[in-house]
């Protein structure tokens, strides 16, 4: 290493050669112990679980004992007949969460940044669904989408329009769940754009007037590519977010009518109330492996891309 | 300085590991000390109904026993609540003394493991013998009950009965004739509530006594893996009648938005005229309709033969007490206060009683709602009724509850229903090790 910078100008400078070599040996100015809070709560909130929990997956236990099983959890994971209809839901899920809050947030992020009336008071009204806990907003929409007296169907009468049963219909009942979530998340992905939209140079912006662009054309040619880093960060959290959804889920419908609108982690969760402590974490392991194998690719890919350009 | 920094890494990733461990292994059992051993703690679910007894009882046993306080703590109902009992029950720091259900569920909880055995004292002989076996395990008697027996079973509206002159039904042929003619008064014949998913299991669960008529041996081969409800003619019945009432739209329009709630303020005005469900919704009705309660009757759900007209019947819940107690004899005090005359009567002083009491000499008050009346002539004749089959055996699925949702929506057929069911139950048998199972 030294030999290399030997000839360079730096070289001849003693001080920094001396300290250099130093630091490439992983000497950091602070003591290791200043590790040690943070590698504590990780190693025992983290990664502790994380093993023990892949041993467990491999055992039938309660909370006194268990009996190695091998991989009979996982057997009778794949087994389960709400599973199939567990996974197709869980993706319909994290496609439909996704795609929308990618496509609305990137909207209302340049509706926001533009020059209109009450921006900020805009922008805050736009993020507030996000503060609220989804148990409440899961309660709430439980009532406005009550068939007959819910006020969403009472509006849309109003207007001549008979409503679906929202979330009793089993060929409503996901998607309506997933349209809350969207209105509740959507603000997240607003604010992720707003900050990528106002991160571009105007520059670009003034140039591309000045040849006579049309605002459709500055949106697809600058606004749309420049914010991608935006988009990967706005797609990653949502789809993690909708693979792995549940609060909303069991707040609305628990998973019904029947397991209509049943995902994943709905699945484990009952399997964990009804005592099958060993499945349900075997459930665990699948949902992270799948989580994993989807989300490890994607983020390398669009973070491939941000790279190029 | 290499070797330094090596032994330094040993230390720290040591220190880690140790400070680590010592975080993820919760601390078992922070024990409070019990003073002077005269105050102990009594955890029930927080139904208003079982709270309001359980401080009755409390109160009257401190005034027979003076120098013993009852503190009632209280827990969540259904399943975060089993999980609060069997998470204190494994880290020992359970109260002294704990309601929890009996028969299958029971089992969950390890009695031999967890639980004091009382097979040997003297009060246990006040307990019916109808109630013992659905607090033993292993040939140990564990507990006994608090409040009283139940059924699933319909509840049904007088007034409507009378005023389109029908009679209780004494078969399933009897009981949709019934449905149909309701259903032409313009008022909805069958309630169902799927928004309170529970309440859809009892064309199924409350059909058992007609099961059990047409095969005795069903619990028995059932629990060795021999008999399944998909393929055993008998137990099939139940998931067929709930596809045929739905399909037959028996139901009222809204079932699957209805709550259990909603479901009884129409059985009581009328705008429905039958529920199946247990019949503690009584004890509900009892506090948002006194007046009305007795507008109320109640009939076992009909199977084929009018002459074996059989009840479905449930045991209460049983009171326990852990082996980490550290105050044995009070606990003991109390369990022995609760299977007595004062205690029933502290009970029914509190809230009445839905049914009757598994305690021998107890009296219900002559003010029983008509629907309890309904029901007594099942209980005093053993060959009248029949215990629900979570109390004859320990194989019960979690997903009852959703299959019968299915069968009722129509989106799912009986058949398929009733196999899947049998899929279900299997996880349990497995998580239990019963043999034949494996």
């Amino acid at each position: 290493m030294t030999l290399n910078t030997a000839p360079t100008p730096t070289a001849v400078r003693p001080v920094p050669q001396a300290a250099q070599p130093k630091r490439r040996k992983g000497k950091s100015p602070y003591p290791y112990w200043f590790y040690l809070p943070a590698a504590v709560i990780y190693t025992a909130l983290f990664l502790v679980p994380t093993i023990v929990s892949f041993f467990f997956s491999l055992t039938r236990w309660n909370l006194s004992e268990f009996t190695f099983i091998g991989l009979d959890n996982f057997v009778q994971f794949f087994q389960e007949p709400a599973l199939i209809k567990g996974l197709t839901n869980t993706f319909i899920y994290g496609l439909v969460t996704s795609v929308l809050k990618v496509v609305l947030g990137m909207l209302l992020a340049v509706l926001l940044t533009s020059q209109i009336i009450a921006r900020g008071y805009l922008r805050s009204v736009m993020f507030f669904p996000v503060l609220l806990s989804s148990i409440g907003v899961g309660i709430v929409f439980t009532a406005l989408m009550d068939p007959r007296n819910g006020m969403i169907n009472e509006g849309l009468a109003a207007i001549g329009i008979q409503g679906p049963a929202w979330l009793t219909d089993p060929a409503w009942a996901l998607i309506s769940v997933a349209l809350v979530d969207v209105w509740k998340g959507v603000g997240l992905a607003t604010v992720i754009y707003i900050a990528g939209i106002v991160s571009i140079l105007q520059e670009y912006f003034e140039a591309a007037k000045m040849d006579g662009a049309s605002s459709f054309k500055s949106f697809f040619n600058i606004t749309l590519p420049l914010a991608r880093p935006a988009t990967a960060t706005v797609i990653i959290l949502s789809l993690i977010g909708g693979l792995r959804s549940f609060d909303l889920i069991w707040a609305m419908t628990k998973g019904g009518p029947g397991f209509t609108s049943d995902v994943i982690a709905s699945v484990i969760y009952k399997q964990y109330q009804a005592g099958f402590y060993g499945l349900s974490t075997a459930g665990n392991v699948v949902l992270f492996l799948i989580v994993t194998a989807i989300i490890l690719p994607l983020s390398m890919f669009l973070n491939r891309k941000e790279v190029e350009q | 300085m290499a070797a330094t920094s090596k032994q330094r890494w040993a230390a720290l990733a040591g220190g880690v590991t140790v400070l680590a461990l010592a975080l993820t292994g919760c601390s078992g059992g922070s024990n409070n000390s019990a003073g002077d051993g005269k105050t102990i703690t009594w955890l029930v679910d927080n139904a208003e109904n079982t709270v309001a007894a359980a401080e009755k009882v409390a109160e009257e046993f401190t005034a027979a026993n003076p120098g013993i306080k009852v503190e009632v703590e209280t827990r969540p109902q259904g399943g975060d609540g089993d999980n609060i009992v069997k998470t204190r029950l494994s880290t020992g720091d359970m109260a002294d003394v704990f309601n929890y259900n009996t028969g299958s569920l029971l089992q969950q909880i390890n009695p031999e493991q967890n639980l004091q055995p009382i097979t040997s004292e003297s009060y246990l002989s006040n307990v019916t013998d109808s109630f013992k076996p659905v607090v033993t395990s292993g040939g140990e008697v564990y507990g006994v009950p608090f409040s009283t027996g139940m059924a699933g079973a319909v509840l049904y509206n007088k007034k409507v009965y009378e005023k389109l002159g029908l009679s209780v039904p004494k078969t399933w042929d009897e009981f949709m004739a019934n449905s149909r003619k309701i259903k032409e008064a313009g008022i909805a014949p069958i309630i169902q509530s799927y928004q309170t998913t529970w309440t859809s299991q009892l064309f199924v669960l409350g059909d058992f006594a007609n099961v059990v008529t047409a095969d005795p041996n069903f619990p028995a081969d059932y629990t060795a893996n021999k008999a399944k409800f998909a393929t055993n003619a008998a137990a099939v019945k139940g998931f067929e009648h709930l596809e045929e009432a739905g399909k037959a739209g028996l139901f009222n329009e809204d079932f699957a938005s209805t709550t259990y709630q909603q479901a009884q303020d129409m059985l009581v005005n009328g705008q429905g005229a039958q529920y199946p469900i247990l019949s503690f919704a009584l004890n509900n009705i009892k506090v948002t309709y006194p007046d009305k309660l007795n507008d109320l009757g109640l009939f076992p759900l009909p199977g084929d033969d009018a002459s074996k007209n059989k009840l479905t019947v449930w045991m209460p819940g049983g009171t326990y007490i852990p082996k980490s107690t550290k105050n044995l004899e009070e606990a003991k005090k109390l369990q022995a206060f609760i299977a007595s005359k004062a205690g029933c009567d502290a009970q029914t002083a509190a809230v009445g009683a839905a049914g009757p009491y598994l305690v021998k000499d107890c009296e219900l008050p002559s003010d029983v709602p008509d629907a309890v009346k309904d029901m007594l002539p099942y209980f005093e004749d053993e060959a009248k009724n029949s215990p629900a089959l979570e109390f004859l055996s320990p194989v019960k699925g979690p997903a009852l509850e959703q299959i019968t949702v299915e069968v009722g929506s129509g989106i799912r057929s009986a058949k398929d229903g009733a196999a899947l069911y049998d899929e279900d139950v299997k996880k349990q048998a497995k998580q239990l090790n019963l043999p034949g199972w494996n």
